[in-house]
C-alpha cells in the first residue's frame, strides 16, 4: 500500500504559494482592462480556460489529446445558433454549446480510451476531422462564412452583455469559476487517481481502480470545460466558424498548454496569455504565424519543456 | 457502355481505381509510420510534409534541373530521406529517453514549419506537374478506360510495399531490425549499430513517404497542403490496421481506399469521413485494431 491515494492533508489545505498566485491571477484580470483592449483580454480567458481544460487531460491523467478543437469548436457553434437563430439567453445558450460538448465528449472518450497511449492521440485528432467534416457539410453551420452576427443577448435577462464592460466582467468570473472548479478536481480525491493513473496505470489497476471509469470521466469533465470555454468564444466575437472546430485549433491548444507549463496548475493560462499576445503582434505577418508557432513547438520540446511556470515553479521551489 | 446498380460502369471502375490509388498511398505513408513507430517509438506526425516535400522535390527537378519523372522517382526520396535522418539526429535523437508524447509534439511543430514556408512561398493552389511522356494515353479494357499512369501508380506501389515488406519479413537485415524493435539493448550487445539502424530506418519511412508524394504529383498537383490532411487519414489507418504488421498496414491501406472508393460513388456526402466511421467501428469491434497486437 505505499501507492496510498487518501492524503487528506494535501486535499483541502491548499498550498500558500497557490493562493497568491491565484490572487496576482485575479488582480492581473480586473486591472487589464485598464491598460488593453477588452475583446483581446476576452480571448485571452477564454483560450486560457480552453488549455486549462486540456491540461486537465495531459497534466494530470497523461493523455494527450490532440482533437480539443472538436469540443470547443462545436460548443461555439451550438451557443451561436441557440443565441441566434432560436434567440435564447446568453447563460442557457453557454449551456446548450457546454452540454454538447460534454456529449460529445462521452462519444469521443469512450472510443479513444479504448487503445492508449499514442494511439489516443491518433484517434481523438481523427474523430475531431471527422467532426469537421460534419461542421463543413451540416447547413446550420454557414459552411466558409460561419454562423456571424450572433446576439450577445441579455444575461438572465436584466444585464446587457452588449456592454463590453459588462461581458468582460461574465467572461471573467465564468473563467474563475472554471478555473477553481479545475482546481478542486486536480486536488480531490477522484484527482489523486488521475495522477495514480498517469505514473503507473497497471498499479492503478492492479489496485482495484476501474481505471477506465477514471480516464472516460476526466475525459468527459475535460471536454465540458473546452466547451465552456467554445460556447463562451461563440458569444464574445459573435462568432462560429470553421477555424474553431478544424485540427490547429486542436494544436494551438496543446501549444499554450506546453508553452505555459504541462501539469502546472497556472501553466495554461500563462501559455493562453503568451501565445494570444504573441499572435496579436504577429497578425500582420500572414500565414507566418504558422512557421512561428512550429518554432516555438520544437524549441518548448527541445530545451522548454518545463514550460513558463514549471520553470518559475521549478527556480523558485514552490508548487504553482 | 453498361451499368452496375444504377451507376455507369465508368464512374464505377474510375472511382475505384481512383479508390486504389489512394489505397496506395495510404499503405507507402502507413508502412512508413508503423516502421518508423517500431524502430523509435515516435508517431511521425511529419509525414505528411515530408510526403510533400517529395513532390515538391518533384517539382523543382523539373523546373530547375529539367529532371523528369524518372529522375524525381529516385532522387526524391533519397533527398527527403536524407533530410529525415538529419531531422532524427538533430532532434528525436535527443528526444529517445522521454516520454513518446515529446517526439509527437516535436514532429508536430515540423511539420507546421515546413508547411507554413512553403504554403509563404508557393500559395495554396496546387502547382500542375505533368504525367511523363511515357505513360501517357491509357488503355481501353472494355468496361472501362484505364489511364496508364494510374495502373503504374498502383501496380509500382503494390511492389514497393510487398519489396518493404519481404525486406523487413525476410532478410538479414530486417531481421535485426525487428530485433532491435524487441529488444535494442540486447541486440547493441551483440555488436549492431542500433543507433545507426534507428537513423536509416527513419530515413527510410520518410522516404517511402516521399515517394508517394511523387507518383501523386501527376494526379493531384503539387500543393503546400497536400499532405496535411491526407496525415489524418493515414493515421485513421493506422489505427484501423494497427502498428503491428506490415503486411496488415499493405492490405488495409489499399483495403480502405477502395472502400472510399466506392462510397464516393454510392453515398459521395459520407466520401470524407467514411473511414473515421470505419475506425469508430473498429475501436468498438476490434480495439487492438484489425492485424494489431495489444499495446
Amino acid at each position: 500500500m505505499t501507492l496510498s491515494v487518501a492524503k487528506p492533508q494535501a486535499l483541502f489545505a491548499t498550498g500558500r504559494s497557490e493562493v497568491i498566485a491565484f490572487l496576482v491571477m485575479t488582480a492581473v484580470f480586473v486591472v487589464a482592462p485598464m491598460f488593453a483592449y477588452p475583446v483581446f483580454l476576452m480571448k485571452v480567458l477564454c483560450f486560457a480556460l480552453f488549455a486549462c481544460a486540456f491540461n486537465l487531460l495531459i497534466g494530470y491523467v497523461g493523455l494527450l489529446s490532440f482533437g480539443h478543437a472538436l469540443f470547443f469548436g462545436w460548443a461555439s457553434y451550438v451557443s451561436a445558433h441557440v443565441a441566434k437563430v432560436w434567440g435564447l439567453s446568453p447563460e442557457l445558450a453557454i449551456l446548450a454549446g457546454t452540454a454538447t460538448a460534454a456529449v460529445l465528449g462521452i462519444v469521443v472518450g469512450a472510443l479513444a480510451i479504448r487503445r492508449q497511449g499514442i494511439y489516443f492521440a491518433m484517434i481523438t485528432l481523427a474523430l475531431a476531422q471527422m467532426m469537421y467534416f460534419f461542421a463543413v457539410q451540416a447547413p446550420f453551420t454557414y459552411g466558409e462564412d460561419g454562423i456571424q452576427a450572433v446576439p450577445r443577448g441579455r444575461l438572465f435577462g436584466i444585464i446587457d452583455l452588449s456592454n463590453q464592460t459588462n461581458m468582460y466582467v461574465t467572461v471573467l468570473v465564468i473563467f474563475l469559476v472554471c478555473f477553481l472548479l479545475i482546481y478542486r478536481i486536480i486536488n480531490s480525491p477522484f484527482g489523486e487517481v488521475l495522477k495514480a493513473i498517469r505514473e503507473n496505470e497497471p498499479r492503478a489497476i492492479s489496485l482495484g481502480y476501474q481505471v477506465d471509469r477514471y480516464k472516460l470521466m476526466a475525459f468527459v469533465l475535460s471536454a465540458t470545460f473546452a466547451g465552456v470555454a467554445g460556447a463562451t468564444k461563440a458569444l464574445v466575437f459573435q462568432l462560429a466558424s470553421l477555424t474553431d472546430v478544424d485540427w490547429p485549433m486542436s494544436g494551438e491548444v496543446v501549444l499554450m498548454t506546453l508553452v505555459g507549463g504541462l501539469g502546472t496548475v497556472f501553466g495554461p493560462a500563462a501559455g493562453a496569455f503568451f501565445m494570444v499576445t504573441l499572435e496579436n503582434y504577429l497578425t500582420t505577418i500572414g500565414q507566418w504565424v504558422f512557421v512561428v508557432q512550429g518554432v516555438i513547438f520544437v524549441v518548448c520540446v527541445m530545451v522548454f519543456r518545463r514550460g513558463i511556470v514549471g520553470e518559475i515553479a521549478h527556480l523558485t521551489r514552490v508548487k504553482l | 457502355m453498361f451499368q452496375i446498380f444504377g451507376i455507369p460502369s465508368q464512374a464505377l471502375f474510375g472511382q475505384l481505381l481512383l479508390g486504389l490509388i489512394n489505397g496506395s498511398f495510404y499503405a507507402l505513408l502507413s508502412l512508413g509510420l508503423a516502421v518508423i513507430f517500431g524502430m523509435l517509438n515516435v508517431i511521425n506526425f511529419t509525414h505528411g510534409a515530408q510526403y510533400m516535400l517529395g513532390a515538391f522535390t518533384a517539382f523543382f527537378l523539373l523546373q530547375y534541373l529539367g529532371l523528369g519523372y524518372w529522375w524525381a522517382i529516385v532522387i526524391a526520396p533519397i533527398v527527403v530521406g536524407i533530410i529525415g535522418m538529419i531531422i532524427e539526429r538533430l532532434f528525436l535523437k535527443r528526444l529517445q529517453n522521454l516520454d513518446h508524447l515529446y517526439g509527437l509534439l516535436l514532429t508536430f511543430g515540423l511539420a507546421l514549419i515546413i508547411e507554413g514556408v512553403f504554403r509563404n512561398f508557393f500559395g495554396s493552389s496546387g502547382l500542375p506537374y505533368a504525367v511523363p511522356p511515357s505513360l501517357q494515353g491509357g488503355t481501353n479494357l472494355g468496361f472501362m478506360f484505364l489511364p496508364n499512369y494510374r495502373a503504374w501508380v498502383v501496380i509500382f506501389s503494390l511492389a514497393v510495399c510487398l519489396a518493404t515488406w519481404f525486406l523487413i519479413e525476410r532478410t538479414k537485415l530486417g531481421a535485426y531490425l525487428r530485433a532491435a524493435t524487441e529488444n535494442p539493448t540486447l541486440v547493441r550487445a551483440f555488436g549492431i549499430n542500433v543507433p545507426r539502424l534507428i537513423t536509416v530506418t527513419y530515413g527510410v519511412g520518410v522516404g517511402l513517404a516521399a515517394l508517394a508524394g511523387v507518383m501523386a504529383a501527376p494526379i493531384y498537383n503539387v500543393s503546400p497542403q497536400m499532405g496535411a490532411n491526407l496525415i489524418i487519414v493515414v493515421f485513421a489507418v493506422v489505427v484501423i490496421g494497427g502498428m503491428g504488421s506490415i503486411m496488415g498496414a499493405i492490405v488495409t491501406g489499399f483495403g480502405l481506399g477502395l472502400i472510399e472508393g466506392l462510397t464516393k460513388v454510392f453515398f459521395p456526402q459520407a466520401a470524407n469521413t467514411a473511414i473515421f466511421v470505419i475506425m469508430a467501428i473498429v475501436l468498438l469491434v476490434r480495439p487492438a485494431g484489425l492485424f494489431g497486437r495489444r499495446i
